[in-house]
């Protein structure tokens, strides 16, 4: 009997030749990633547990990406950097990504292979529930908690669970103004927020091969809303092509061998898949985008590690170019590298910045999660009353922006951007 | 080691995710500071939208309720430690749900701040808040006030770690860590 790729990396990091869905093991962390909002825990766990004076496990390995609440006027927000900073000094961590300093970069999960964090085979633990994003470049990526994370911290180990698999094949060619926001929304509407609960989602075939790694995140990312362990789409050409300029690291790919075993398996045909909308407040109430085109919006958010990379805004500003939105738009990209792409990138001869100032879009905002989860009262994009926002954002429970009298619609970038022209749920193929 | 836990219950419905356990403008809160953990306790479940009661009556610290019971899937969203903690903070010894988000189930476990215990059958339809019932754990019943006595899903290996105070302290009682 085969393996799945995610037993096949969990196997190699626990020193096994096989292992089978089910079984508990104790792996190896390859890397393991924190916030501003877990950090503070984490490492205080750390050091009440191996002492104040005790060492990370690996230098090299332990990822701080303050991202969160990190423009506010807030102290403890503050007071959470600091604890992190500290602590990256005094550790000698190599990879702290300071908001202060030079190194600031933003959304932890768009940071992360962006700076050649993520390889391949690789066990990567994240205590952060969308850590699952980084299945996108074939790797095993899991969110954990703050005790988890300690114990990570100062063992480099962590006992899990091997998940059975679910397969999802999609063959077949996107439809234009289809994106990959809208292949996860519509598996999510299909099996459920709890659909995939202790269990892998594996994605594979023709029209997941032909997606960009940016697209790839955003289907694994979204993997924990329908309760995945985590998201994985095996590496290829396209995945190396983006790895290997980005880490000096050596990694081992793996594949899933023809007769693994599944828990499930489903087919979709791309062909068959339109732009689609998760309708407050949960994102498995999916339905068209072109169904909906009476629903009024107040704001559009395009933004977070799940729609605020550069393609997303490439893809906003594709409908954007030539119109005017008719909704306050709030824009925050989601890194540093991708806040200096809107400047870089053009379309039709005007940069992606200047395409949305001319929209009547806000001024973007500074990397990092911003409105996405919230936040302190002063957080940009936060909701305060019963706004209605369509959002490229990922969860939609309520109080997710902030309000808890807010609602959140979760679209695509493409989608998103045509909603914010109209004002209304809008299909973003009558733009294209 | 008998673990028989009897409390009032809170009633909620199915999906209730981590941004309902604890709002994320809370989040700048630590856990590990004192303070900070009591103060967790004093939100636990403010995110729940109208017409819910209040978990925990304000001006106080803890809940008059120290069992949780729900639907399916409690605990989804983010892996925020955060929510098993304030519920544990808030008082609240054990959670009786349909079925659990995998990364609060495992919070849970790791903290032990709680017991996430499964109830094969719909108790968040059955009973109200402000009902009391008995969780027994050796018996792997819960105890209804009208004498019915229903089986729940046995916690196998984690209820050890629960009970020994989480994932830390079970790791050096048993000598895997020092
Ligand atoms: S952008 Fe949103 S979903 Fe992504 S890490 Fe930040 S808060 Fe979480």
């Amino acid at each position: 009997m085969g393996m799945t790729i995610t037993e096949k990396i969990l196997a190699r990091a626990s020193g096994r030749d096989r292992v089978a869905p089910g079984e508990n093991i104790w792996v190896n962390a390859d890397i393991l990633m924190t916030h501003d909002v877990c950090g503070p825990g984490t490492i205080g766990i750390f050091q009440k547990e191996f002492g104040r004076n005790a060492r990370v496990f690996d230098p090299e390995k332990v990822v701080i990406t303050p991202d969160h609440y990190i423009f506010t006027a807030d102290e403890k927000c503050h007071r959470n950097v600091g604890i992190c900073r500290e602590f990256a000094a005094a550790q000698g961590l190599p990879h702290f990504y300071d908001p202060d300093g030079p190194s600031y970069s933003g959304v932890c999960h768009v940071t992360l292979p962006e700076k050649g964090h993520c390889r391949p085979g690789e066990v990567i633990f994240g205590t952060d529930s969308h850590t699952c994003t980084h299945g996108a470049v074939g790797a095993f990526a899991t969110g954990i908690g703050n005790t988890d994370a300690a114990f990570v911290m100062g063992t480099g180990k962590l006992l899990i669970k091997v998940p059975a698999s679910m397969r999802f094949v999609i063959d077949g060619v996107l439809p234009a103004g289809v994106m990959g926001k809208d292949l996860i929304l519509r598996i999510i509407g299909d099996i459920g927020c709890d659909g995939a609960t202790y269990r892998a989602m594996e994605f594979c075939g023709s029209a997941v091969a032909a997606l960009p790694v940016s697209e790839r995140m955003t289907v694994c990312n979204m993997a924990i809303e329908a309760g995945g362990k985590n998201g994985i789409i095996a590496a290829d050409e396209t995945t190396l092509d983006y790895v290997c300029s980005r880490t000096g690291r050596g990694f081992t790919c793996f594949a899933s061998d023809a007769d693994a075993e599944y828990f499930s398996e489903s087919r979709l045909r791309a062909e068959d898949l339109v732009p689609v909308v998760a309708l407050p407040h949960s994102p498995d109430r999916v339905a068209d985008a072109a169904a909906c085109g009476d629903m009024r919006i107040d704001r559009a958010y395009i933004g977070s590690c799940t729609g605020g990379k550069t393609a997303d805004f490439v893809a906003a500003a594709r409908v954007l170019a030539g119109r005017r939105v008719a909704v306050e738009t709030f824009l925050v990209p989601a890194t540093v590298e991708v806040a200096r792409e809107l400047s870089g990138i053009s379309l039709g001869g005007k940069s992606l910045l200047a395409i949305f100032r001319e929209a009547g879009c806000r001024e973007p905002a500074p990397p990092s999660c911003a409105a996405c989860l919230g936040g302190p009262a002063d957080t940009f994009g936060r909701t305060h009353g019963s706004e209605v926002v369509i959002s490229t954002t990922n969860r939609n429970f309520p109080g997710r922006m902030g309000s808890r009298d807010s609602a959140v619609i979760l679209a695509s970038p493409l989608t998103a951007a045509a909603s914010a022209v109209t004002g209304r749920v809008t299909d973003p193929r009558e733009f294209l | 080691m008998a673990d028989v836990i009897r409390g009032k219950v809170f009633v909620v419905g199915d999906n209730i995710d981590t941004d309902q356990i604890i709002p994320a403008e809370h989040l700048s809160l630590v856990p590990t500071i004192p303070e900070e953990y009591a103060k967790l306790g004093s939100l636990a479940l403010s995110g729940l939208p109208a017409p819910y009661p209040r978990f925990v009556p304000e001006g106080r610290m803890q809940s008059p309720y120290s069992i949780v019971v729900a639907g399916r899937n409690f605990g989804c969203g983010s892996s925020r430690e955060h929510a098993p903690i304030s519920l544990g903070a808030a008082g609240v010894r054990a959670v009786l749900a349909e079925s659990y988000a995998r990364i609060f189930f495992r919070n849970a476990i790791a903290t032990g701040e709680l017991y996430p215990v499964e109830v094969t059958l719909r108790l968040c339809e059955k009973l109200r808040t402000g009902d009391t019932v008995e969780l027994d754990l050796d018996a792997g019943v819960v105890r209804l006030s009208s004498g019915e006595e229903l089986v729940v899903a046995p916690l196998g290996d984690a209820r050890e770690v629960i009970r020994r105070g989480g994932l830390f302290e079970y790791a050096r009682a048993t000598g895997m860590i020092r």
